[in-house]
C-alpha cells in the first residue's frame, strides 16, 4: 500500500491554508513593514505587558474559569444521573441534550439577549411577584451565563461517555465489600471519570477564554476579553501587528492549558470528541 | 425519593437548556414587538422573514457553502486519511499534528490568520475566500472520522483482491471504500453541520456582500431585538429537530439490521 | 523519479480542485446575470457589473436599491458598517473592494490624505445641482473633488421623559449618579471622547495630551454608570424603554421619537459635534462610471426624499427638503439653523491624534 500520494493535495492544502497563515500571524507580531524594509521588534509584546491589557487577559481567564467551574458543578450530576442504571430511554435523553447544541450558536446567545432585558420576560415575571426590574443584561454575570448555557453540553457529554464505560462489576464488587454509596463515588466512580472531567474542562475552557461574541452581545462592550481585543485590532483599529501579537499570546495560552490538561488526561484518544 | 430528586434535577437542566429556545419560538408568533408581553397571535414575522432579501441571500450562501465545502472536504479528507494511514511513523506524526492545529486553535486565530493570508494574496474577500476557509476547517474533522475506520480494516482483504487480479484502484473502490463508508458519511455530516453553524471564521474571511446566516444574525442582534430573528430561530430549530430525527431513525434501523444479521 | 511523478500528480489534482471553485464562482455569477436579465438589462457592457456599496447600518430606504437595480440593470451588493473606523480598516486593508462608501467628514479627510479615494467626475453627477451651497466645499474636501453630501446632523442626548424629570441641557447629566446603569454611550471612539471633551469645556479636536488624558479619566469615572456601549442597538433599546439617557446621532433620535413619544432629544449647551456623511468612491473601485451613476441616482429628488424621510437625518438636498413634512424641516433640533451651531465643531483629522484616540478608547473599553 504505497499510495501516499493521494494525501498530497491535503498536505499542500494545509500548508497553504493552515501553516502559512499561522506563520504570517507570527511574522506580523514581530515584524513591522515600513517603506525602508522590514524591522524586527518586540514592541507589540511589550505593549501587551501594560497593566490594561494584562487586566484583560486576567479577566478573560477568570470569567472562563468561573464558567468552566459552574459547568462542571451542574454538568457532572447530569452526566452521573444519565449514565446511572435505571434510566429508561437513555439515547433519547442524550439526543435531547445534544439538540440545543445544534442550534446556531448566535441564536442561542440572542435568546438570552431578549430574556435578560429590563422589559424582558424574566423581569416581567419578577414584577408579578412585586420585584422591581433588575439589571440583568450587560453584566459580567450575563456573560458567564451565556458561556455556561452555550458550553454546558461540552462538559456533560465527555463525562457521560466515560461514566457509561465504567465496568459495572467494579462498583458491585465495592458494594459487596461493604462500601456505602458515598465511598463508591469518591473512591471509584469519580477517580475513574477523571479523564472525562479533564476533557470536559478543556472543551469548555477553550471556547470560553477565546470568545468575543458572548461578551460583545451580553456584556454591552464593557467586559473586554482578549477575543474582543483581537477583534478590535482587526476590525476597528487596524493594527495588524498588535492583533497578531495578541493572537500569538492566545495560542500560547491555549497551548499551556492543553499541556496542563493532557498531563492529567492520559487516555486522550476517543474521549475528546464524544 | 432519590429517584424523584434525580428526575427533578435532570428536568431542571433540560428546562434551562430549552426554556430560552421555547420563549424565542413562542414570541415569534407575538403580534407586537414587545418581548415581555403577549399581545396576540400572528404570522407576520414569518412573512417578513421570507421577504427579507438579506436573510434569504444569507440562507442561499449558507447552504451552498455548506454543501460544497463539506463535499470537497470529504473528498480531500478521505483521500488524505487513506494516505496518512499508510504513512511511516514520523511523517504520520507530523501530518497528524498539522491536522490537529485547526481543531485545537481558537477559531478567532484561524479566522484572522486566513484573513491575513487572503489579503496577502490579494484575493478579494467574498464567496471564494469563504468557501476556501470552510473547506480548510472542515477537512480535519473528515480525517478524524475516517481514520478510526481505516484502523479497523482487514488488510488481507485488499491484498486478496489484488491477488485475484483487481487493479489497485478497483480494489480500493470495491473493498476499502465500502468498509470506511460509515466514517466518510459521519465526516460529511460533521463537516456539513460545522459549516452551517460557523460564525467566527466566516466573520473574518468574507466580504463583498456575501454573508452567511450567523453573520446576519450577529449584525441584526447588534441592531436590537427583531421578532424576525425569532421566526428564523423557530424554523432552524424545527429543521434541526427533523434532521436529527431522520438521522436517528436511520442509524437505529441500521443497528437493528446489523443486530438481526448477527443473530 | 517516482517521487517527481507523485508530486506532479498531486499538483494536477490540486489544480483540478481549484478549477472546481472557479466553476462555483462562475455559478454564482450566473445568478447575478439572471437578476440583471430579469430587470430588463439592455446594456451589454454593464451586464456583469456588480456594484459594492458600503454604508452605515439602517442608513437607506430599502426600496431605493431595488429601484437602482431595476433602472440600470446593475446589481448592488449592499454591505453595512457600524463605525467610521470599521469602514476605514476594511478599505485600507484591502479586505473589501467597495465602489461607493458613505463615511463622515474627518474620515473622508483621512482617506483623501492617504490616497484611498478617487476623484469624482462631477460631469456624471448632474443632480449635484440640488445640493445646497452651504454643504459644498466643506473643510474636509475644500475643492469638492471627492465627495457628494448624503446626510448631515448633530450628536445629542436622547432621553426618556418618564425616567428623567430634570431639564436635559448639559453633558453633565451623563455623569449623574442618579442614572446609574441607565445610560447608553456610543461605542465609537471619536463620538464618546468628543462628549467627554465637550463636558470638560475643551475642543473636540484637541491635540493636547493632557486634555485627552483628562477626558479619558472622565470616561473611566463614568463607566460604572454606563449600561452599555453600543451603536445601532441604542435605537431599539431606547424605544423599548431599556435606558433613560443615550448619546445618539440626530437622525436616530428622530426615528426613536417617532416610535416612542416618551422620548425627547436635546443638544447640550456646551456644544456638540456637527457632522456630514458623504458619498465617496474608494480607489479599490473598478467601476468608476457605475459608482458615479449610483451617486447621481442617490441625488435624484425622489430618491433623496425617500431616504431622508425614512431614516430621519437632515438632508443637504434642496428638493428633497421641500418635499419633507414642514414640521420636521422647521424643527431646530433636527435641522439646526446656522445661529444654533455656535459652539458646534466638525471633527478634524490629524494622523498623530488618531493614534491617541485609538489608544485612549482601547484603554477605556478594556479597563
Amino acid at each position: 500500500m504505497k499510495r501516499n500520494w493521494i494525501s498530497y493535495p491535503y498536505i499542500i492544502w494545509m500548508i497553504i491554508f493552515i501553516v502559512v497563515p499561522l506563520l504570517l500571524v507570527v511574522f506580523y507580531s514581530v515584524i513591522v513593514v515600513t517603506e525602508d524594509g522590514l524591522t524586527f521588534t518586540l514592541e507589540f509584546y511589550k505593549r501587551f505587558m501594560q497593566p490594561v491589557y494584562i487586566k484583560v487577559l486576567i479577566r478573560s481567564i477568570v470569567l472562563a474559569l468561573i464558567s468552566t467551574f459552574i459547568c462542571l458543578l451542574i454538568g457532572y450530576p447530569v452526566a452521573l444521573i444519565l449514565a446511572g442504571k435505571g434510566v429508561s430511554r437513555k439515547n433519547t435523553l442524550i439526543l435531547l441534550f445534544v439538540i440545543p447544541m445544534w442550534m446556531n450558536f448566535l441564536l442561542r446567545t440572542y435568546a438570552w439577549l431578549t430574556l435578560l432585558e429590563k422589559n424582558g420576560l424574566i423581569n416581567t415575571m419578577l414584577s408579578w411577584f412585586g420585584i422591581k426590574p433588575l439589571n440583568l443584561l450587560y453584566t459580567s454575570e450575563a456573560v458567564v451565563l451565556g458561556m455556561v448555557y452555550n458550553f454546558l453540553p461540552f462538559m456533560v457529554l465527555p463525562i457521560y461517555s466515560v461514566l457509561s464505560k465504567i465496568d459495572k462489576s467494579v462498583i458491585e464488587a465495592a458494594e459487596d465489600l461493604g462500601a456505602n454509596s458515598y465511598k463508591v463515588f469518591t473512591k471509584i466512580i469519580f477517580p475513574l471519570s477523571l479523564p472525562g472531567v479533564m476533557s470536559g474542562i478543556t472543551m469548555v475552557f477553550m471556547p470560553a477564554v477565546t470568545t468575543f461574541v458572548i461578551s460583545r452581545l451580553l456584556g454591552g462592550g464593557q467586559f473586554t476579553l482578549i477575543g474582543n481585543l483581537i477583534d478590535r485590532q482587526f476590525t476597528t483599529v487596524g493594527d495588524w501587528n498588535f492583533g497578531s501579537a495578541l493572537s500569538v499570546v492566545m495560542m500560547i495560552l491555549i497551548l499551556i492549558s492543553m499541556a496542563i490538561m493532557t498531563r492529567y488526561d492520559k487516555d486522550r484518544e476517543g474521549s475528546a470528541l464524544l | 425519593m432519590k429517584g424523584f430528586l434525580k428526575r427533578f434535577y435532570v428536568l431542571l437542566i433540560f428546562a434551562f437548556l430549552y426554556a430560552p429556545i421555547i420563549v424565542l419560538i413562542v414570541f415569534s408568533f407575538n403580534d407586537s414587538k414587545s418581548r415581555g408581553n403577549w399581545s396576540g397571535f400572528t404570522l407576520k414575522w414569518y412573512r417578513q422573514l421570507f421577504h427579507d432579501q438579506q436573510i434569504m441571500s444569507a440562507l442561499y450562501y449558507t447552504i451552498i457553502i455548506a454543501v460544497v465545502s463539506s463535499f470537497v472536504a470529504t473528498v480531500i479528507g478521505t483521500a488524505a486519511a487513506i494516505g496518512i494511514h499508510n504513512m511511516k511513523k514520523i511523517k504520520k506524526t507530523i501530518v497528524m499534528n498539522i491536522t490537529y492545529l485547526p481543531v485545537m486553535n481558537p477559531d478567532i486565530v484561524t479566522g484572522i490568520s486566513l484573513m491575513i493570508l487572503f489579503i496577502f494574496l490579494k484575493l478579494e474577500l467574498g464567496f471564494l475566500t469563504l468557501l476556501l476557509s470552510h473547506i480548510t476547517f472542515n477537512i480535519p474533522y473528515v480525517i478524524l472520522s475516517v481514520l478510526p475506520k481505516l484502523r479497523q480494516l482487514n488488510k488481507h482483504m485488499y491484498e486478496a483482491a489484488l491477488d485475484l487480479g483487481a487493479t489497485p484502484f478497483y480494489a480500493y473502490r470495491k473493498v476499502i471504500l465500502p468498509q470506511i463508508m460509515p466514517g466518510v458519511i459521519t465526516g460529511l455530516l460533521l463537516a456539513f453541520t460545522l459549516s452551517l453553524d460557523d460564525f467566527i471564521i466566516s466573520f473574518f474571511t468574507t466580504g463583498s456582500g456575501v454573508a452567511n446566516l450567523s453573520i446576519v444574525v450577529y449584525s441584526m442582534a447588534r441592531r436590537g431585538i427583531s421578532p424576525k430573528i425569532n421566526a428564523l430561530s423557530t424554523l432552524m430549530f424545527v429543521s434541526v429537530l427533523l434532521l436529527l430525527l431522520i438521522v436517528n431513525r436511520r442509524t437505529s434501523k441500521e443497528n437493528n439490521v446489523k443486530k438481526g444479521s448477527h443473530a | 523519479m517516482r517521487n517527481l511523478v507523485k508530486i506532479v500528480l498531486a499538483i494536477v489534482l490540486f489544480s483540478i480542485l481549484i478549477g472546481t471553485f472557479a466553476g462555483c464562482k462562475g455559478g454564482n455569477g450566473s445568478k447575478d446575470d439572471l437578476n440583471a436579465n430579469q430587470s430588463g438589462n439592455k446594456n451589454e457592457s454593464k451586464k456583469k457589473v456588480v456594484l459594492n456599496v458600503y454604508n452605515w447600518g439602517d442608513y437607506i430606504e430599502e426600496t431605493v436599491i431595488d429601484g437602482f437595480e431595476k433602472k440600470y440593470g446593475i446589481k448592488v451588493n449592499y454591505e453595512m458598517f457600524t463605525t467610521n473606523e470599521d469602514m476605514y480598516v476594511k478599505i485600507k486593508s484591502g479586505a473589501g473592494n467597495y465602489d461607493v462608501a458613505i463615511p463622515s467628514d474627518y474620515m473622508i479627510k483621512r482617506m483623501i490624505s492617504e490616497n484611498l479615494l478617487n476623484k469624482i467626475n462631477f460631469n456624471n453627477i448632474p443632480n449635484y445641482k440640488y445640493i445646497e451651497e452651504r454643504f459644498k466645499n466643506l473643510a474636509f474636501d475644500p475643492n469638492n473633488e471627492y465627495s457628494v453630501p448624503y446626510m448631515w446632523g448633530t450628536v445629542g442626548i436622547l432621553y426618556n421623559t418618564t425616567m428623567v424629570d430634570e431639564p436635559v441641557d448639559s453633558w453633565n447629566i451623563l455623569w449623574n449618579k442618579k442614572y446609574e446603569k441607565q445610560i447608553f454611550m456610543l461605542d465609537s471612539q471619536r463620538d464618546s471622547l468628543g462628549v467627554a471633551l465637550k463636558k470638560l469645556g475643551y475642543s473636540m479636536n484637541t491635540r493636547s495630551v493632557e486634555e485627552l488624558e483628562e477626558a479619558k479619566k472622565a470616561l473611566l469615572e463614568q463607566k460604572p454608570l454606563v449600561l452599555a456601549y453600543v451603536v445601532d442597538e441604542v435605537k431599539d433599546k431606547m424605544i423599548a424603554g431599556e435606558g433613560a439617557l443615550a448619546v445618539v446621532w440626530s437622525g436616530d433620535a428622530f426615528y426613536c421619537i417617532s416610535e416612542n413619544p416618551d422620548l425627547a432629544y436635546a443638544i447640550p449647551k456646551e456644544g456638540s459635534n456637527l457632522w456630514f456623511d458623504s458619498m465617496v468612491i474608494p480607489v479599490t473601485s473598478g467601476h468608476q462610471e457605475e459608482a458615479e451613476l449610483f451617486i447621481n441616482y442617490m441625488c435624484e429628488p425622489e430618491v433623496a426624499f425617500k431616504n431622508a424621510d425614512y431614516i430621519g437625518y437632515a438632508t443637504p438636498h434642496s428638493e428633497a427638503k421641500k418635499m419633507l413634512d414642514p414640521e420636521v424641516v422647521n424643527d431646530r433640533a433636527f435641522y439646526p439653523l446656522e445661529e444654533d451651531l455656535g459652539n458646534f465643531e466638525i471633527f478634524e483629522y490629524d494622523a498623530e491624534a488618531m493614534k491617541d484616540y485609538d489608544r485612549i478608547w482601547t484603554e477605556v473599553t478594556s479597563e
